[in-house]
């Protein structure tokens, strides 16, 4: 069975040698399971000069309660892009590892990489395997960013690309936000992003829009100065991926945070 | 009713060898080289995008020589099945040592229950923490599989290349110098009258498992670089550790070798250069 000709694409090889493996392969019994299950909530992603950065709050809940306060949503999907989840968490969780598989499966099998396109037309079919599941309560969105290495202009080599639960891709231009707190974050995005920002401002702004979604929206977490808990935020540049240091991020969180302190609006 | 003539099974079986044996042995030659900061796989290939030497997983790389088509097929095979342990387990839990296993099931099967075997070599590197816990494994086109102290070389006359490398290679060698030894070791056969060649750049095939990354250790070192350590510069040592992971980008123009065949033939370039093995 590992042999056969075959795919370079690991969903298809698993769908033939161990379906159970793909989420959307499992049978679910009837009825609504929204409320089983933890929820992640608000990731942003904003394109810059030179690349795209990506920031998530680290609030998961589970109806009125918080499951968990530092579940990491933002995650690299491979050297060139970053992924994040929002919906019911485990079946966010298995669809991103199983995202990053299916990459680096393609690259090494192929010996190249697939387009930036390409990645995001494969999310967008993982996504839709999942539509009986997002039908009963267990939908998972993800936010999709990466460097496009094929980009005739370095300036516009950052892009974003959203899902919905019947899939997608649907590129977004500048700036975007999923999860529960998206209004709120995407509002704040709307009145402050700039084309052409630099990586560093666009990384401050992603974390004041994560302030704002956390201000209005009980599911998204806030900067946790106390139990030091801050975003996760990743950048995607010519260089790769890169997440940055926890007290990088401590800095600019709090320095959001004093600044809300003289004006709570922002 | 035709008369079936009679086969003793350790004729078929001495027959099977004899090809595959032949097989591989037409072929040009790949080195499987530990070093102090990793795993070097140096192979002669004629061709730029048809890989002798390729990533597994993680910590594990894969080398082969002898017909393309058939080592193509237990890479794919072996990445796939590396992928899917990964998936299910974690990506601490694939090892060499299984992988190396598998091949040598499949190999095996297909040595006894075809009528055709594999004609094929395959090398297994697993690089480890330091150079004594370095994995090199050798998988034969019968199945059977050998732990190689640090060393190995396969293909044509891999018993002269063998040579080189006992009596030259050391596991605290730095990278440029262990290059320079493959290729010494690939050199001395194959050219005129017994006589050492010396083979360009551009026909080699690089790559290292380093030691010092973690996640995918795996990187083809190729152009300026791969020039910088032939030519003995200290300064390529260093180059290849520093800066992110050299991953393969798309291609930004048509491959302009032919792929058609599905043989050897299309890495070994004019068989009429080779000599008798």
């Amino acid at each position: 069975m590992f042999t056969n000709a075959g795919t370079s694409s690991f969903t298809t090889f698993l769908s033939r040698v161990a379906p159970e493996m793909l989420p959307g392969r499992r049978p679910l019994p009837p009825g609504m399971a929204a409320d089983m299950a933890p929820h992640a909530t608000t990731i942003v992603a904003i394109s810059a000069a030179g690349g795209v950065v990506m920031a998530g709050d680290r609030r998961a809940t589970m109806g009125n309660l918080i499951a968990q306060r530092d579940i990491e949503k933002v995650h690299p999907a491979d050297a060139y892009s970053l992924v994040g989840i929002a919906g019911t968490a485990g079946i966010g969780i298995e669809l991103m590892r199983l995202f990053q598989v299916e990459l680096e499966h393609y690259e090494k099998i192929e010996g190249a990489m697939l387009s930036l396109d390409g990645k995001a037309n494969r999310l967008a079919s993982m996504i839709r395997g999942n539509l009986g599941a997002a039908m009963q309560g267990l939908a998972v969105i993800p936010l999709f960013a990466g460097f496009d290495l094929a980009a005739k202009d370095p300036a516009g080599a950052g892009r974003i690309f959203s899902f919905d639960v019947t899939g997608g891709p649907y590129e977004e231009t500048g700036y975007d936000a999923i999860g529960s707190g998206s209004l709120f974050a995407k509002s704040a995005l709307k009145k402050r992003f700039r084309a052409g920002l630099s990586i560093d401002d666009a990384t401050r702004l992603a974390v004041e829009a994560l302030y704002d979604a956390a201000d209005d929206d009980t599911a998204t977490g806030g900067p946790d100065l106390t139990r030091r808990i801050y975003p996760v935020v990743m950048t995607a540049t010519a260089e790769g991926t890169h997440r940055l240091t926890d007290a990088e991020t401590a800095s600019i969180a709090e320095s959001v945070v004093a600044a809300r302190m003289e004006n709570p609006g922002g | 009713m035709a008369m079936q003539f009679y086969a003793s099974p350790e004729q078929i079986m001495r027959d099977r060898s004899e090809l595959a044996r032949k097989g591989v042995a037409r072929g040009r030659s790949a080195v499987v080289l530990s070093y102090s900061g990793g795993v070097l796989f140096v192979a002669e290939n004629l061709s730029s995008a048809l890989h002798k030497v390729s990533e597994i997983y993680d910590r594990i790389g894969f080398a082969a020589v002898g017909r393309y088509n058939e080592f193509e097929n237990l890479r794919r095979a072996g990445v796939r099945m590396a992928d899917l342990n990964g998936l299910s387990y974690d990506r601490r839990d694939v090892t060499g040592r299984a992988l190396a296993n598998a091949f040598a099931q499949t190999l095996g099967a297909i040595f006894t229950e075809q009528s055709k075997p594999f004609e094929v070599e395959i090398c297994v590197a697993q690089v480890g923490a330091t150079s004594e816990e370095d994995e090199l494994y050798r998988i034969t086109y019968d199945g059977s599989v050998n732990d190689e102290p640090g060393r190995m070389a396969m293909g044509g006359q891999a018993e002269a290349i063998t040579n080189v490398l006992k009596s030259d290679h050391r596991p605290d060698m730095s990278l440029s110098e262990a290059v320079r030894v493959a290729v010494r070791a690939l050199s001395t056969v194959g050219g005129e009258g017994g006589a050492a060649r010396t083979i360009a750049a551009n026909q080699l095939e690089v790559a290292v498992l380093d030691r010092a990354r973690v996640g995918r250790t795996f990187r083809r070192i190729t152009g300026a670089a791969l020039t910088a350590l032939l030519d003995g510069d200290a300064a390529g040592d260093a180059a290849p550790a520093g800066g992110r992971a050299k991953t393969p980008t798309v291609p930004t123009e048509e491959a302009h070798k032919p792929t058609t065949s599905a043989g050897s033939a299309d890495l070994e370039g004019n068989q009429n250069e080779q000599p008798e093995a």
